[in-house]
């Protein structure tokens, strides 16, 4: 027998761990187009002791431990590249506590977006907190680690600048608590406390995250989409600054794709207006449309394309239906506003030139200070050659990013390299010790933002 | 090429143009509205081009049939006088366009019901109102192959409609349908008052659906109940291209016993459901559209409607909700007859709860 398996099968229990090939293999691949790559054993642990067991079992067996919650990051971020334990963190799935007066939610590392909004619609109907477009089976958690953006990023910014607190597992297997919890004073703040924002952004290689505590946001009776189109790609920017400016929306998403048609070289500018009456509707409906863009309309150069009640998420998802075999990956980027003509004349290139349907999507960030901006591939996955033809236009738009001064969003591998690549040395040299400090057998998630 | 059969020389000697001064977006004085049309007939600019919110009314004001509304379409187009913003036009025409593959075209040999671009809308057509009735085709991804695109005539692009209708009409010919049920009246508009403006042949016999209700109905007779509710009927802009068939809306609320409530906004002077005026460039059109909407809908209120009856959908969605939060109940009229009858239409169904 075993013996690293008998010692999970110790701490989990049998019926939560395996090391069976047809088990592993759902865990050896993402649904993105990354190499897969099987662990050795996958471990579904319950609580925070077990992780901290689990986590000493592997440096007692420098054997690397991948974190995993919903495994929709597409990017290969969860996938084992140097084989080892899976974590599938999916059973920590307790929503702890919800303040209402003071708006966080403290959740354990495996709930769900699609779980926390249904809790709060059902329990707390005043509160909601920034849902990403990822599945509802997306965790908070795995959000936060690669500083994903949901549909309160306008106003509030990265779902990683809505932490409140964390609990992490360091890779020595310790629990340590960052923010307000760490004084024992409930989990309300991530501040004033000396800054110890070295696990955010990491993909767990710094720790592995427990328990959270996530602000929340008023959630108003009316939420819906209104919808600007403009042809001239060269407006976006200048219209999504007005827009901004008058402080009266929560997302704002700006998305071109050839398929469907309608959407083919246009740019709808979807804007989500949120209010407890129809009078507090039609002001802020007045001044963002009539108001702010009013010009644009009588212009002729600009559309009002109506308001549609109800949160449509954004369904990038939708584009692997383009191509049969339901594949689709998209190189997530961190852009300034302003460059939004050249990510869509460039992506739309790069698309064309490896017969894809172009689809390109972003997200403003804040008031504007940035995009996530989404370029997004179809693949068949029955068909090696359009997952070759995918990767290979992922990764010319990977060199994209870096070229038109962006910043890649929860890069894969090829990603990282050109990113460490272009690292400022005293900045690398500061991310590896930190690294070698807090993980120096290289055991969690290693592979991933491996500074050498 | 096909050419709109338009006469001149009969509005020359109209005598009071109420093509123009019937309209309830203009505000036109008779000689005024005689030198505009006929400016417009002789191709030249018109503030009408610039007013008009392509309500499509001016078709039945005009009591010769001799096409205002088609011709102002032509001339907007003809002088780049376009209502809506050019973003908005370019979406349009792209809805339009099929992308999902070819049609599947089976020989039917008997009647057909065509949902034109609403296939998600299969499930209105059910119960015994529709035994024995082929859909032309439900499948949602082959829909635009089906659509009549008489809605171009609100983006000022009849070019549009002329380019694609002869293929669309092909389409549905290659079925071999004996009759073709036109779900909605802007497709019945199409292949029967926009087809005739242009000299388009028509290769089947186009049929209003409230026609084919009334039949049905008629048929049906003895398992009608009298509903005993307060209706009104929210009349579609491209009701304007066939307004004889208009009178069945009566007819069959008549036999179904539903009161049909007078209002002031009715008929001839109804409102539309202004969801194309909302993006159009003309200053104030977003809000123009809230003021037509609540004017309608406090009207309908006044008039102590209980239910709100549709034939379009686009109707539908803008009107729908609005009347549903003061109280009263929207339905397709093809459900309305089918609760007549006894039966329980989802909708129906939901609405209650």
């Amino acid at each position: 027998m075993d013996s690293i398996y008998q010692k999970l099968v110790d701490i989990v229990g049998e019926e939560h761990v395996s090391n069976r090939p047809e088990e592993l293999f759902i865990y050896s691949f993402d649904l993105g187009t990354a190499e897969p790559k099987s662990p050795d054993y996958v471990a579904a642990p319950k609580t925070v002791e077990e992780i901290q067991k689990i986590v000493r079992l592997a440096n007692e067996h420098t054997v690397p431990v991948v974190p995993l919650g919903g495994g929709l990051s597409l990017a290969g971020l969860a996938v084992p590249i140097k084989g080892g334990i899976i974590l599938d963190l999916k059973r920590m799935d307790t929503i702890i506590e919800v303040n209402e007066r003071a708006r966080y939610a403290v959740v354990e590392c495996g709930v769900s977006q699609g779980q926390l909004t249904s809790y709060l619609e059902q329990h707390y109907p005043h509160l909601t907190h920034s849902e990403p477009g990822a599945p509802p089976a997306a965790t908070i958690a795995g959000n936060i680690m690669i500083h994903g953006q949901g549909d309160l990023a306008h106003p509030y910014g990265f779902s990683s600048d809505m932490v409140n607190g964390l609990e992490i597992i360091l890779p020595s297997g310790d629990m340590c608590r960052i923010g307000s919890c760490a004084v024992g004073a409930g989990w309300f703040t991530l501040h004033p406390l000396p800054d110890a924002g070295i696990f955010l952004g990491w993909y767990g290689t710094t720790g592995i995250i427990t328990k959270l505590s996530l602000k929340l946001f008023p959630s108003k009776k009316i939420r819906g989409t209104g919808t600007f189109v403009v042809e001239d790609e060269r407006l976006v920017p200048e219209i999504i600054y007005k827009i901004t400016h008058t402080q009266l929306c929560e997302d704002i998403i700006a998305y071109s794709s050839a398929i469907p048609p309608f959407a083919s070289e246009l740019h709808h500018i979807n804007v989500n207006i949120a209010a407890d009456s129809e009078k507090e509707l039609e002001f802020k409906q007045e001044i963002i449309w009539d108001d702010a863009l009013g010009e644009y309309i009588r212009k002729g150069t600009g559309g009002y394309n109506g308001f549609v009640r109800g949160l449509q998420r954004p369904q990038i998802s939708k584009t692997s239906d383009y191509k049969k075999g339901g594949g689709f990956e998209y190189v997530g980027a961190i852009m300034p506003v302003e460059t939004y003509p050249h990510c869509y004349r460039k992506g739309r290139e790069i698309s064309e030139k490896h017969s894809i349907p172009y689809t390109i999507t972003g997200r403003v960030i804040s008031a504007a200070h940035a995009m996530m901006f989404a370029w997004t591939y179809a693949f068949n996955r029955a068909d090696p050659e359009t997952i070759r033809q995918a990767r290979e236009a992922l990764h010319e738009t990977d060199d994209l990013v870096m070229e038109l001064g962006g910043v890649i969003w929860k890069p894969g591998l090829y990603g990282q390299k050109l990113i460490i690549e272009r690292l400022d040395p005293m900045t690398r040299s500061l991310m590896k010790k930190i690294k070698e400090l807090l993980d120096p057998r290289g055991i969690i998630n290693p592979g991933n933002w491996e500074i050498f | 090429m096909t050419y709109l059969k338009f006469d001149t020389e009969t509005c020359i000697s109209c005598p009071d143009t109420s093509c123009l001064t019937e309209c309830q977006h203009i505000s036109i004085e008779r000689d005024v509205a005689h030198n505009e049309i006929l400016k417009i007939a002789r191709g030249e600019n018109s503030f009408v081009l610039h007013e008009c919110v392509t309500c499509y009314a001016c078709e039945e004001y005009c009591p010769y049939g001799n096409h205002p509304f088609y011709l102002i379409v032509e001339r907007q187009e003809a002088l780049g006088i376009t209502p809506q913003p050019s973003p908005l036009v370019k979406r349009a025409i792209n809805i339009g366009i099929p992308f999902r593959g070819e049609p599947e075209i089976k020989e039917i040999n008997g009647p057909v019901i065509n949902l034109g671009a609403f296939s998600q809308l299969k499930y209105l057509i059910e119960g015994k109102l529709f035994e024995g009735l082929t859909i032309i085709s439900d499948d949602e991804r082959k829909m635009f192959h089906y659509f009549c695109q008489l809605m171009y005539l609100h983006y000022g692009k009849i070019s549009v409609i002329k380019e694609r209708l002869l293929k669309i009409i092909d389409t549905i010919a290659r079925h071999r349908p004996t009759e073709v049920i036109c779900f909605h009246d802007e497709c019945f508009g199409a292949y029967t008052s926009f087809c005739n403006a242009y000299g388009i042949t028509v290769p089947f016999q186009p049929v209003h659906l409230f026609e084919y209700l009334y039949t049905r109905l008629n048929e049906l007779k003895d398992l009608i109940k009298p509903l005993g509710l307060k209706v009104t009927y929210q009349r579609p802009c491209s009701s304007r291209l066939s307004p004889d068939k208009h009178r069945y809306v009566k007819k069959i609320f008549d036999l179904i016993g539903a009161e049909y409530v007078k209002r002031e906004y009715s008929e001839q002077n109804v409102l539309c459901c202004a969801l194309t005026i909302q993006g159009q460039k003309k200053e104030g059109s977003r809000r123009l559209t809230l003021e037509i909407q609540k004017k309608n809908i406090e009207d309908m209120k006044r008039a102590g409607a209980e239910v709100c009856v549709f034939n379009c959908p686009a109707c539908f969605d803008t009107l729908g909700w609005k009347v549903k939060e003061i109280g009263i109940k929207p339905v397709f009229m093809s459900d309305l007859c089918r609760v007549a009858i006894g039966e329980s239409p989802v909708d129906w169904k939901e609405s209650d709860g």
